[in-house]
Order: C-alpha cells, then sequence, then structure tokens
C-alpha cells in the first residue's frame, strides 16, 4: 500500500531556528530518507517553499480565477512530504512517528487510492 | 452546622474510586457475565450517576459497593430491555442480593487477576492484549490506547470490541490458573502471557520515559502498578516477583536518561546519583524473594528461573556500579546467553554483544552481531544501529560507524535519542 505522509509545522516558528539547530534539523532529515531508502520503502518525497511562495487557482462559471496564498490559512502548513510503500497503516504511522517535525509539527498519513 | 458536599469533593470522590476500583469492579461484574463490554457501560452509567448523586446526597460510606450496586442494576436493566430471557437477568438478580446483603460488611473480592488471564488467553490475539488490560484494569479509551500502540484510534477500538466478544462467544474462563495447571504443558505460557502484556505496556511507556505528553498518562507508571499488583496477587510465582525487579530497576533510572538539555544519556555514562536508590533495593529484595522461591522450590513449571529473572539480574548487574563503579560486565554477558537459550530474538544478542565489547573488546562483539544482521526483525530496528554504530566507532571504522549512525538517526522516534546520535555522528566526523 502507498502512503502520503504530509508534513505541516508552523513555517514562522521554523524560520525562527537557529543555524544550528535548522543544520541540525536537516541532518535528521536526510537520515530518515535515507532510512526509507535503506528500508526499501521510499517512492518519493520534496520539501515545499514556504506558502508565502503559493498560488491558487479555481474556476468559477468559466473563469479563472487566481489567489496569493495557500488553499487555507492554518495554523500549520505543508511544508514537505513523503510518499512510501509499505504493508499497511500501522507500518505507515511507524515511519511516521519517526519524522523529525513530528515532535512538534504534524504528519498527516492518508493511503493512496489506488487506480 | 451543616454538611455540605462541594462538586468537587463528590467529582475527587468518583476519580479516586475509578483509580482504584475501576478494574476490581469490572472483574467483578464481568466474571459473573463474561460480558466486559456490558460491565463497562454499566459502570461508566454508575460513574455517571455518582457525579449527579453524591454533590447532593453525600458521598457514601463506601463508594466502591454504592457504584457496584448501581452498575449492576443497570446491567439488569440492559438484559431486560433487550428481552432477553436466557436466565443471565435473574442470575444478576440474585447476585445483587447478595451485593446488598453483603457489601456493607465484606470487601468486594478481587477478581482483577482472573480478568487479567481473560485477556490475556491464548484464544485473544497477542498482539491486543496488553491494550486490552490497559482498558479493563485501569479503564483507558481506545485513543489513549492506540497512541501508545501507534495504531488509530478507531481500528484500536475495533479490535478492543472484537476481543471482548471473543470472551464472551468462545466463554472464556475467568480464572486464575491453579498451580497444577500452571506446571502442566503450555501451563507456564499462560502466566507468561499475562507477564508480558504488562511488560509490553511498559515498554511502550518507555518511548515517552519523561512523560513530557501530558495528554496521556505515563504508561509506565500505569504499568508498575499491574506489575505490583501481579506480584502481590501472585506472591509465590518468581516470574511474577521478576518481572516488577525488573520494572523496577528500570524506572529507577528514569531521572538520569536525560541530560539537562533534555538530551538522551546512555545507560553506561549516566551520574549513579540520579538513580532512584530506594527502588534499586526494592528491586533487589523482589529479585532475591524470586531465586529463593525459583531455586530453593520443586523447579519445573511455573517454579523456575524465566526471561524475567533473568532481565532483572541483567539489570541488577549495571546497578553494581553506584557501589563499585562499574557494571558487572561477565555477569550481564552470561546473562544474556543464557536469555539467548529461551528464545531467539536477535535483540537478545546485540545485548550480549554490547556486554560482550566490554569484557572482549569491539571487535568479539561485533563479529557476534555479524552472525545475526540478515535477520529482517533488525532493519528497521534503530538500538541495533546506533549500538553496531558504537562498536564500529570503537574499533575504528569510521566511514561505516557513521552509516550506521545515520541509520539509526532516520529510524529514531524520540527527539532525545536523535539528538544524542546526531551529536554522536557529528563527532565521527570531526575524527574523520
Amino acid at each position: 500500500m502507498q502512503y502520503l505522509l504530509m508534513i505541516y509545522s508552523n513555517e514562522a516558528d521554523e524560520a525562527k531556528l537557529a543555524p544550528g539547530a535548522e543544520a541540525e534539523l536537516m541532518a535528521a532529515y536526510g537520515a530518515y530518507a535515507g532510512a526509507m531508502a535503506q528500508a526499501g520503502v521510499m517512492v518519493g518525497g520534496e520539501r515545499l517553499h514556504p506558502t508565502s511562495a503559493a498560488a491558487s487557482v479555481r474556476v468559477r462559471s468559466g473563469k479563472t480565477e487566481v489567489l496569493n496564498g495557500p488553499y487555507a490559512e492554518t495554523h500549520e502548513q505543508l511544508g514537505g512530504y513523503f510518499m512510501i510503500d509499505v504493508p499497511d497503516l500501522e507500518a505507515a504511522l511507524h515511519w511516521a512517528a519517526r519524522c523529525p517535525t513530528a515532535p512538534y509539527g504534524t504528519i498527516e498519513v492518508r493511503p493512496i487510492w489506488a487506480m | 452546622m451543616s454538611t455540605i458536599t462541594t462538586t468537587t469533593t463528590a467529582e475527587a470522590a468518583a476519580a479516586a474510586a475509578a483509580r482504584h476500583s475501576y478494574g476490581k469492579l469490572i472483574a467483578w461484574l464481568s466474571a459473573r457475565t463474561r460480558d466486559v463490554a456490558a460491565a463497562e457501560d454499566a459502570l461508566s452509567e454508575a460513574f455517571a450517576a455518582a457525579l449527579a448523586d453524591w454533590p447532593r446526597q453525600g458521598v457514601p460510606a463506601s463508594p466502591e459497593a454504592w457504584l457496584l450496586t448501581v452498575a449492576r442494576r443497570r446491567l439488569v436493566d440492559a438484559h431486560r430491555q433487550r428481552r432477553q430471557h436466557d436466565g443471565v437477568a435473574d442470575t444478576l438478580l440474585l447476585l445483587m442480593d447478595e451485593a446488598v446483603d453483603g457489601h456493607a460488611r465484606r470487601e468486594i473480592p478481587d477478581d482483577r487477576l482472573a480478568l487479567m488471564f481473560a485477556c490475556a488467553h491464548p484464544a485473544i490475539d497477542a498482539g491486543v492484549r496488553a491494550p486490552l488490560m490497559l482498558q479493563v484494569i485501569l479503564g483507558f479509551d481506545a485513543a489513549a490506547i492506540g497512541s501508545a500502540f501507534l495504531v488509530p484510534p478507531s481500528t484500536m477500538g475495533q479490535r478492543l470490541v472484537r476481543a471482548k466478544a471473543r470472551i464472551r462467544q468462545a466463554a472464556l474462563p475467568f480464572a486464575v490458573p491453579s498451580l497444577a495447571e500452571l506446571a502442566e504443558p503450555g501451563g507456564a505460557d499462560r502466566l507468561a502471557a499475562v507477564l508480558d502484556a504488562v511488560y509490553a505496556c511498559y515498554a511502550e511507556g518507555w518511548t515517552d520515559a519523561a512523560g513530557t505528553d501530558a495528554q496521556h498518562r505515563n504508561l509506565a507508571d500505569e504499568a508498575l502498578w499491574l506489575g505490583g499488583l501481579l506480584a502481590s496477587l501472585m506472591p509465590e510465582m518468581p516470574e511474577a516477583l521478576g518481572l516488577l525487579a525488573l520494572m523496577l530497576h528500570s524506572h529507577a533510572r528514569r531521572h538520569a536518561r536525560r541530560d539537562d538539555t533534555g538530551r538522551y544519556v546512555p545507560l553506561a555514562e549516566q551520574d549513579t546519583a540520579l538513580w532512584d536508590h530506594t527502588m534499586i533495593r526494592q528491586a533487589e529484595r523482589l529479585l532475591h524473594r524470586a531465586s529463593a522461591l525459583a531455586l530453593g522450590g520443586a523447579g519445573g513449571g511455573p517454579h523456575r528461573v524465566g526471561r524475567y529473572q533473568l532481565e532483572a539480574a541483567v539489570q541488577s548487574a549495571h546497578a553494581v556500579r553506584r557501589l563499585s563503579g562499574r557494571a558487572d560486565w561477565p555477569a550481564i554477558e552470561r546473562l544474556y546467553a543464557a536469555l539467548a537459550r529461551l528464545s531467539d530474538s536477535p535483540v537478545l544478542v546485540l545485548n550480549r554483544a554490547v556486554a560482550l565489547a566490554e569484557t572482549q573488546g569491539p571487535a568479539a562483539a561485533l563479529a557476534l552481531l555479524d552472525s545475526v544482521a540478515p535477520d529482517a526483525r533488525l532493519a528497521d530496528y534503530q538500538p541495533w544501529w546506533a549500538a553496531r554504530a558504537d562498536l564500529l566507532r570503537r574499533q575504528g571504522c569510521m566511514a561505516e560507524a557513521r552509516a550506521a549512525y545515520q541509520r539509526a538517526i532516520g529510524l529514531a522516534t524520540d527527539p532525545a535519542v536523535r539528538a544524542f546520535l546526531l551529536q554522536r555522528l557529528a563527532q565521527s566526523e570531526g575524527a574523520g
């Protein structure tokens, strides 16, 4: 089963991290992605630019609308994702708990709808 | 002069009754009906009634008997509403009379041990035994249990419902096996299943050993409570005493496991002054009593030196460092060798290798590790990679050590452990 791990955290707080703490977080993410690759569960994953770089598009009554910013203003923002392939939801939750952001942010785990 | 019982007092009394009596009341009710779920519903209604009634009427002389009487009445009502003329309601009515007559004078019999044996019955899936005990003995809800075992609350809820239905449908016995039954083939496994479930609660509690998550009650404390209950209800069972000794030894070090900045401190580097010496003495006394029972008794069956006594002895050999300045590594190595004869778990091999590194050096330890390295159970096991990294570093294999540290960091869940490993990795990079 494939699962999407969506990594939410407070961008403003993360931007205030001391350089040493940020380097440590990046090192932890490198190791996390490496461990998933070596365990053979990694399908893909990327870090996203902050929501200030986001634009949202929708079509209403045949007209396009383009808005600045993310789909919804939330306390925590989507900052990145991993796609993993594991036997079941429990295994996916175990990987989510290992995410370096999990101790202060939230990892939403969603099964991929297989077509 | 008026005696006003405030809501707060009533709530506090209900909360105290819940904590002290919950499992006892559930055990009493379900041992007589085999219907754990119905007992839970009835008891929760009784607690709600207490919160409504006690502030007005005053807290009864025996809150436990009051709750039991109300809960039983609810059970009878529930059965009548379902029009189940299967005799259960009549039985319950008889039981109610027994309660009304008896509880003013008598203690409510303690059936919790029987309930624990029902929860850990071979017919109950091994993975749900510990969650089931947490729910029926301690009153944890599915959300809290699910969080502790990393399972969605809805899934955990379904598993618990299924397990309770199994107890009822398969008519699992609510009884403590006799000494003779425990001595039969497979009998020792019945006791081991109960002990394993309690230890599983403790092990899950370790993941939040600092108790930093106020939302969830500290599972390690609750497991210690269950272990104390088991040891007090089965004082002649060496393994029950061994389990409690093991958990107490481990718990005695809870304040030494983090430094001032919240970073993880490995056992060998802990400041022994921060250990709880009273708790260690308590563990030592239990372990001595267990050995006297196991070695002085008839031997065999339930009276033998088992896993938990051996693991408690390992912790005891670590604890001597507070007196001698050095853990008794040769003893630890021998104990893990003995444990490895009881189970094929590669974790035991890992622990033996760590002891071997102290007695014979890292090369011997790494050779032992290599003998079980292909085991698939180790691929995601963080302590394996952390220990391997440490041994490789001591052997001077820095590139391999760094790769193992990376793997351990990626598998860490506890931020304190992750921070510690990142620091070790940085140090090994400095060393070239």
